[in-house]
C-alpha cells in the first residue's frame, strides 16, 4: 500500500454507475476493515481530478452515452494511467471493463479505450441478459465466478491478456470466455456488485492492493448461500 | 379501418357506445364478459384478459373505447398506480370516470378498464412508460402527466436517458396535449419541453409544472440535452453546460397541504402515508384542474382513497396489524423507508420476470433507515437481501415463509416491504387485500 489508509476510488459515479456499482466499493471496505486495515472510500466526479496515489481503482456500469464521455475524460485526467503505472490496482465492470481495453462501441460508433489492457469490444448480434458463469484462471486460484451480465458488446482478447474465465453459462466476452485480466488489472462482465457474489475475488483485488499473501478468513455464510442458490438457478435453468 | 376521433372541447353530449362500430360493440361485449369470467374463476382480477381478448377482435378497440371521452394518462416509474386513483377520485366530481385501478398499465388493461366502465364522460389511465407513446396515438388524450424516471428493472427496461427520449418524441408530434410534469426530475423536464424551446426558463404555454419532492437523484447527474453535470443546490438544479434547469412550479406541497397555482393552500388530510402521497395528491389535483375542477371540490375525495390495488392496505392477522408498502426499485424503496412506522419490518424480494431478473439495484438502496428495528427478510432471492444487509450493517433475521415472520414478531404492527411479485404473493396470502 502507498500509505498507511488503503484507499478505494470510486471513479466517475456520475457516469459510471448503473446497476449497484457502489456495492463494490461497499464491500471492498468493509472486507479490509474486517482485517483491520484502515479504508478510505473516495468518490470522485467526472468534473474533478483523479487521485494518482490510490490503491484500488472502481470503474462501474454505463448507458452508452457515459461510457464514451467517462473514456474521454479519464484519458484527457491522465490520471488512471499514472496510476497504474505505479502499481495500483483496477477492477472494472461491464462498461468499466470495455474501458480498459483499446476501443469499444457506444451509439454506434467506436471509441478510443484506455489502452490498459490488451482488449476490443464491439457489438454482438443480440443483446447478453443473464446469469453468467465461469470457471476462473486456474493460477488466481478462486472458486467460479457466478454473476450477471447485461450487454450489448463483444470483446476480443489480445495475446497481453488472459481470460478472467471459461464460460460454463452465459455469453461473457464472446460465449467462450469471461472477462481478463493482466498484472493487477481485472474486468469481467458480471455487472454491478460483482463482488457480493465472489467474496473471493474481493479479496484476490485486497491481497494485491496490500501485498498479504494470506487474509484471515471471514464468515461468509450468507454469500455462500447465495453462491450456491445461484449455482442451482444456473443448472436448474439448462435442465 | 379508419377512425375518426373528435377531441374534447368541453362538450360532454357525446356518448361512446352509440358512436361505436358494431365490430368494436361485439369486441367490448366480449372483453367485458371475459374480465367476469376471469374474475369469477378466481384468476385474478380480470383487468388483462377481458382486454387481450377484446383487442384480439379489434385492434383499434381502444381508439374507439376512447372516442368522446376526455381522458388523463398518467405514466412515470414510480407513484403512478396511487397517483391514477386519486386523480380518478379528483375528476370524480365532474362525472363518471373509467379508470384501470388495479394497475393493469398496459393497452389491454386500458381496454379492458374503458370496456368494463361502459360510456364515462372521463377517463384517467395509468400508463406504463414503455406504452405511453402508443397509448397517447390510441386515446388522444386530453392531459399527460410525467411522473418521474429512474432505473427501474434495467435487465429489460429501456435505459433512463432512452426513455426520456421516447416521451419527448411523442409529446412533440402532439404539442396540443396539456401537460403535468414533475418540475423536480431533470429527465421528466426535458422530456415535456419540446425541442425548440431550448431555454428552460420560458415555460411552454401547455405544461403545468408541479413540485413534488424527489429524493432519488442518482439518474439525472448528466444533462439529457448537452451531456454536462446537472448540479443541485436545496430544491434548485441546473445544467452547467445548456440552459436546462427547473422551472419555476406551479403546484408545490409542504408536509400537510397543496399550494395551487393562485398560491392558494389546501389541507390535505390523507388516509395514504408519506409525504410521497401527498405530492402524489398535488399531480392528482393538477391534472384535475386540466379539467376544470377545483381544488376546493377535489380535496375532501382525496381523503377517501384507502388503499390501491392492496398498497397501503391493513390487515390484522394472530394480533399483528400487517401493513403491505410496495417497493419495485431503488427510489420507491427510499420512499417506503419513509412511510413505514419504526415497527418490526418484513422485507421480501424476488426477481421473477415482471420483477426483472437482476438483484443488483439492491445495492443502490442505503437500508440504514431500518437500523434499530427488527428486521425479517424472506422471498425468493432472500440471499440476495441477506448479503446487502450485511454489507449494510442491517441486523436481520431470514424467515422461510410469510406466515412464519407473523409468529416471529410481537403483537402489534409489521410493516411488510415488498417488490412487484412478492408484494402479490403475500397479498394472495392475505386473500386478495384491495
Amino acid at each position: 500500500m502507498s500509505t498507511e489508509t488503503l484507499r478505494i476510488v470510486w471513479i466517475y459515479p456520475d457516469l459510471l454507475s448503473t446497476y449497484g456499482d457502489r456495492g463494490n466499493a461497499l464491500i471492498l471496505a468493509r472486507r479490509a476493515q474486517q482485517r483491520g486495515f484502515p479504508v478510505e472510500v473516495l468518490e470522485v466526479r467526472s468534473d474533478q481530478r483523479l487521485p494518482t496515489t490510490a490503491d484500488i481503482y472502481l470503474l462501474g456500469g454505463g448507458e452508452d452515452g457515459p461510457q464514451a464521455l467517462g473514456a474521454q475524460r479519464l484519458l484527457a485526467d491522465g490520471g488512471l494511467h499514472r496510476a497504474v503505472a505505479q502499481g495500483s490496482v483496477v477492477f472494472g465492470v461491464c462498461a468499466g471493463y470495455q474501458l480498459l481495453g483499446t476501443s469499444f462501441f457506444a451509439k454506434g460508433t467506436q471509441y478510443r479505450g484506455l489502452e490498459l489492457l490488451d482488449l476490443s469490444s464491439d457489438r454482438g448480434p443480440s443483446r447478453a441478459v443473464g446469469e453468467l458463469a465461469g470457471d476462473i484462471d486456474a493460477r488466481l486460484g478462486l472458486p467460479p465466478l457466478t454473476g450477471f451480465e447485461n450487454h450489448g458488446g463483444r470483446t476480443h482478447l489480445g495475446p497481453g491478456v488472459s481470460p478472467l474465465a471459461r464460460v460454463t453459462a452465459g455469453i461473457g466476452n464472446d460465449g467462450t470466455t469471461e472477462g481478463a485480466w493482466r498484472g493487477k488489472l481485472l474486468g469481467t462482465y458480471s455487472h454491478g456488485p460483482a463482488l457480493a457474489r465472489n467474496p473471493a475475488l474481493a479479496d484476490l483485488l485486497l491481497r494485491w492492493a496490500t501485498g498479504a499473501q494470506h487474509l484471515p478468513p471471514l464468515d461468509d455464510t450468507w454469500a455462500d448461500r447465495l453462491r450456491a442458490e445461484r449455482r442451482t438457478a444456473v443448472a436448474t435453468s439448462r435442465g | 379501418m379508419a377512425i375518426s376521433r373528435v377531441r374534447w372541447s368541453g362538450n360532454l353530449a357525446r356518448v361512446t357506445d352509440a358512436k361505436m362500430p358494431l365490430r368494436a360493440k361485439v369486441a367490448s361485449s366480449v372483453s367485458r364478459t371475459a374480465a367476469a369470467l376471469s374474475r369469477a374463476a378466481g384468476r385474478g382480477d380480470g383487468s388483462v384478459i377481458g382486454g387481450w381478448l377484446g383487442l384480439k377482435i379489434d385492434p383499434e378497440l381502444l381508439a374507439h373505447l376512447s372516442a368522446g371521452r376526455a381522458i388523463a394518462l398518467i405514466s412515470g416509474t414510480n407513484g403512478k398506480t396511487t397517483t391514477t386513483r386519486l386523480a380518478a377520485a379528483a375528476v370524480g366530481v365532474l362525472g363518471r370516470v373509467a379508470t384501470n385501478s388495479f394497475g393493469a398499465n398496459m393497452p389491454t388493461g386500458h381496454t379492458s378498464a374503458l370496456a368494463k366502465a361502459g360510456s364515462t364522460p372521463y377517463a384517467v389511465l395509468e400508463v406504463d412508460e414503455h406504452y405511453l407513446a402508443q397509448v397517447i396515438e390510441a386515446t388522444d388524450p386530453h392531459v399527460v402527466a410525467l411522473l418521474n424516471l429512474s432505473r427501474d428493472q434495467l435487465d429489460r427496461a429501456k435505459e433512463v436517458a432512452m426513455m426520456a427520449q421516447l416521451w419527448r418524441a411523442a409529446l412533440a408530434r402532439h404539442p396540443d396535449i396539456r401537460v403535468v410534469a414533475n418540475a423536480d426530475d431533470p429527465m421528466v423536464v426535458w422530456a415535456a419541453t419540446p425541442p425548440a424551446s431550448h431555454d428552460q426558463r420560458i415555460t411552454p404555454p401547455h405544461v403545468t409544472w408541479f413540485s413534488a419532492g424527489q429524493r432519488w437523484h442518482d439518474d439525472s447527474w448528466v444533462c439529457p440535452e448537452c451531456g454536462s453535470t446537472i448540479e443541485r443546490s436545496g430544491d434548485q438544479w441546473w445544467c452547467t453546460g445548456c440552459p436546462l434547469r427547473r422551472p419555476e412550479p406551479q403546484w408545490t406541497v409542504d408536509d400537510e397541504g397543496v399550494v395551487d397555482p393562485t398560491g392558494a393552500w389546501y389541507k390535505v388530510k390523507l388516509q395514504l402515508p408519506g409525504k410521497v402521497n401527498v405530492g402524489n395528491a398535488a399531480t392528482a389535483l393538477a391534472v384535475a384542474a386540466e379539467f376544470g375542477v377545483r381544488p376546493f371540490d377535489a380535496v375532501p375525495r382525496l381523503g377517501d382513497v384507502t388503499s390501491v390495488a392492496g398498497r397501503y392496505a391493513q390487515v390484522v392477522r394472530e394480533g399483528r396489524t400487517v401493513r403491505l408498502l410496495l417497493a419495485k426499485n431503488p427510489a420507491s424503496w427510499l420512499e417506503a423507508f419513509d412511510m413505514a412506522d419504526e415497527a418490526p419490518t418484513l422485507l421480501s424480494i424476488n426477481a421473477r420476470d415482471p420483477d426483472g431478473l437482476d438483484t443488483s439495484w439492491l445495492f443502490d438502496v442505503d437500508f440504514a433507515p431500518l437500523r434499530g428495528r427488527l428486521v425479517l427478510i424472506t422471498g425468493d432471492r432472500a440471499y440476495d437481501l441477506a448479503v446487502r444487509l450485511e454489507v449494510n450493517d442491517v441486523p436481520f433475521q431470514y424467515v422461510r415463509t410469510f406466515d412464519e415472520a407473523v409468529r416471529a414478531v410481537p403483537p402489534g404492527r409489521l410493516e411488510v416491504i415488498a417488490n412487484y411479485t412478492a408484494f402479490q404473493d403475500i397479498r394472495a396470502e392475505l386473500d386478495r387485500v384491495n
